[in-house]
């Protein structure tokens, strides 16, 4: 075994599998994660996220390969690996019949404060995520955003040097997403990494520089949201003529220009196009300035990450969302 | 209190501003994270005590767990002495003085089955996944579950006693021999306690840790001395009644109680209780690593 405190990796594992029944939940994941920032989890449900997640905070153990955690191995050093790593899971990690006051005594109490510094503690998390108010109240009757900040507060009673976060969005509303955003933001300022899972496009492309995009238990493409993009295709040219009978000569201009199909939008005005080559899109607009047909707007657009998941995967992302509970 | 003016719950004022700017928010949870320190860890007996806590506060703000523990005893020990009381003994008060000690052992560990269950809603729940991440002394979770327990239980012999004394009850230990039989019975039902949590840990719902749970208890009660002396039993079940810990128990608690000499059912009880914890505290620690 290498010196933990030299790898700059926050998580390293060689074909990481976990098969439950004949299920292969995780079927051969190989990651290399660096420290610091946002790593995104991104794919369906049922995809293999959690199981993935469950292994890497030792919470479950590996039926093949291997899992380092900031240098430690996940089965022979987890006690290592949990002394520096901190988990909000997918569902409630916290005791909902206890007041939220009481789970974060609790929880500092376990880590060695005692009874007033854990107190202490709890009072000054319970201030920095809004919950001052409802320290007292059973964390039952929270509601979604409270319970989210909650589980999270309980994981960084002690700074955790990584924190594993499973779909620390699902089910919120946008004003409670957009809480547990800025959260995650103010952790990765202060220098913890954070492994997040999620089924949502827009919020791997808004939090996580880097994404490993996961399907049926494999890591199918990885990368920057910008590089995941790039590989599918270069995006959509979408254009507004003036004039709207100028709209089937244009259309023409560019289908022969681009090479690709060009689409009607419902506007009557518009038209867009899937294309691959970025530098065919100057000749097209050119083309239509010499066939003297004004545009009113064009746009060049970046692919949506569903695009990039249909590409990938040649099924949408987000198509099995409604069977949420079956992936418990 | 906090001081601070410009917050409110979502719950109280849905829709509405509610957080802090979003700067406040970030520096606050900045400053949270970068004040904190590690303090030293805790050793085995400060975690599980910890857990223990948990389980009071739970029966706080639950305290309908506190309804097994005190009708069941009732029902037992109100059922039993007039049922079997008349027949087999000749009068109610004789009986008494032989069956009580037998029904705290009785009333207890029928109550112990709620361990398993609870616990496997706990695993359901996901609480457990935050306490099996944490850097501690791993059983100190159910440790101290099991020692939460060991309150309700108390409750369970102090509300069987008391009914059993304005029954005519009278036992010749007083109340020395009383807390010492309770000790046993404490500590064998700790350890029958890792059986349950064994079965949690392997059964994938409550209701079958609950089914069986039955299907070991109910051997494990009836087919002991609790209720008749094991002499007019036939020889198979006598060989049966000989065996099981649970007339060890009864034997020793009764003894106690009593004010005689347990003789090598003391012994044996602790004997028991120590197997006990050795085998399916250790099968329990090992399904444990991998919980779900
Ligand atoms: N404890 C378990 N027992 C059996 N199957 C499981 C268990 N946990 C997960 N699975 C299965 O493993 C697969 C991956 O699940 P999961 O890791 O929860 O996916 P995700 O988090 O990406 O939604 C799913 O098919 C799920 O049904
Ligand atoms: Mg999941």
């Amino acid at each position: 075994m290498t010196e933990p405190a030299m790898t700059d990796l926050a998580i390293e594992t060689h074909g990481l599998v976990k098969v439950f029944g004949d299920n292969r939940a995780v079927d051969g994941v190989d990651l290399a994660i660096r420290r610091g920032g946002v790593h995104g989890f991104l794919g369906p449900n049922g995809a293999g996220k959690t199981t993935t997640i469950r292994m890497l905070a030792t919470l479950a153990r590996p039926d093949g390969g291997t899992a380092t955690v900031l240098g430690r191995d996940v089965v022979t050093e987890a006690d290592e690996v949990r002394r520096r790593v901190s988990l909000t899971g997918q569902f409630a990690s916290v005791d909902e019949d206890l007041t939220g006051r009481e789970n974060l005594r609790l929880i500092g109490r376990l880590f060695g404060y005692t009874g007033a510094s854990a107190k202490r503690r709890a009072d000054d998390l319970l201030d920095a995520f809004a919950l001052s108010d409802a320290a007292d109240r059973q964390v039952k009757k929270y509601s979604g955003g409270m319970r989210r900040r909650i589980d999270i507060a309980a994981s960084i009673v002690v700074t955790p040097e990584l924190l594993f976060l499973d779909e620390p969005t699902t089910g919120l509303d946008p004003r409670s997403r957009n809480e547990v955003w800025d959260i995650v933001r103010a952790m990765v300022s202060s220098g913890t990494t954070v492994l997040l899972t999620t089924q949502y496009l827009d919020e791997a492309d808004q939090l996580a520089d880097r994404i490993s995009v996961i399907d049926r238990g494999k890591v199918i493409a990885e990368g920057t949201s910008s590089e995941l993009k790039a590989s599918v295709g270069s995006g959509s040219l979408f254009v507004r003529v003036m004039d709207r009978d100028d709209r089937d000569a244009a259309r023409a201009v560019l289908e022969r220009e681009l090479g690709v199909e060009v689409r009607d939008e419902a506007d009557p005005n518009a038209l867009t196009a899937t294309i691959d080559e970025q530098g065919r899109v100057t000749r097209a607009l050119s083309a239509l300035d010499e066939a003297r047909i004004p545009l009113a707007q064009f746009s060049l657009g970046q692919p949506t990450l569903d695009e990039v998941f249909l590409s990938l995967t040649g099924h949408h992302a987000e198509e099995k969302t409604d069977t949420e509970e079956a992936a418990a | 209190m906090t001081l601070d003016r410009t917050r409110t719950e979502d719950a109280d004022e849905p829709g509405g501003a509610g957080l802090n700017t979003e700067h406040d928010r970030g520096s606050k949870i900045l400053s949270a994270l970068a004040s904190s320190e590690r303090p030293s860890p805790p050793g085995p007996l400060s975690t599980s005590l910890t857990f223990g806590w948990r389980a009071l506060l739970k029966i706080k703000h639950v305290p309908e767990q506190l309804f097994d523990v005190t009708v069941f005893p009732v029902m037992f020990t109100l059922l039993f002495t007039f049922l079997f009381g008349g027949a087999l003994a000749g009068s109610t008060v004789d009986y008494i003085q032989f069956l009580l000690p037998g029904i705290m052992v009785q009333g207890v560990i029928m109550i112990t089955m709620y361990t398993g269950t609870t616990l496997r809603t706990d695993l359901e729940k996901g609480v457990f996944d935050r306490f099996r991440s944490l850097p501690i002394w791993r059983p100190s979770a159910l440790v101290g579950m099991l020692l939460g327990d060991a309150v309700r239980f108390t409750i369970s012999l102090t509300v069987t006693a008391l009914l059993g004394l304005l029954l005519g009850w009278r036992p010749g230990g007083g109340f020395g021999g009383f807390v010492i039989g309770a000790i046993l019975i404490l500590l064998f039902s700790f350890s029958l306690g890792w059986i349950w949590t064994f079965l949690s840990l392997v059964l994938r719902t409550s209701g079958s840790v609950m089914g069986v749970s039955m299907l070991v208890i109910t051997p494990l009660t009836f087919g002991s001395n609790i209720f008749v002396d094991p002499s007019t039993m036939p020889g198979w079940l006598q060989a049966f009644v000989e065996v099981n810990p649970v007339s060890h128990l009864v034997t020793s608690v009764r003894a106690v109680m009593g004010g005689t000499d347990p003789g090598a059912s003391l012994p044996l009880t602790i004997v028991w209780s120590a197997v006990l914890i050795a085998v399916f505290g250790t099968l329990t620690m090992w399904r444990y690593r991998d919980a779900r």
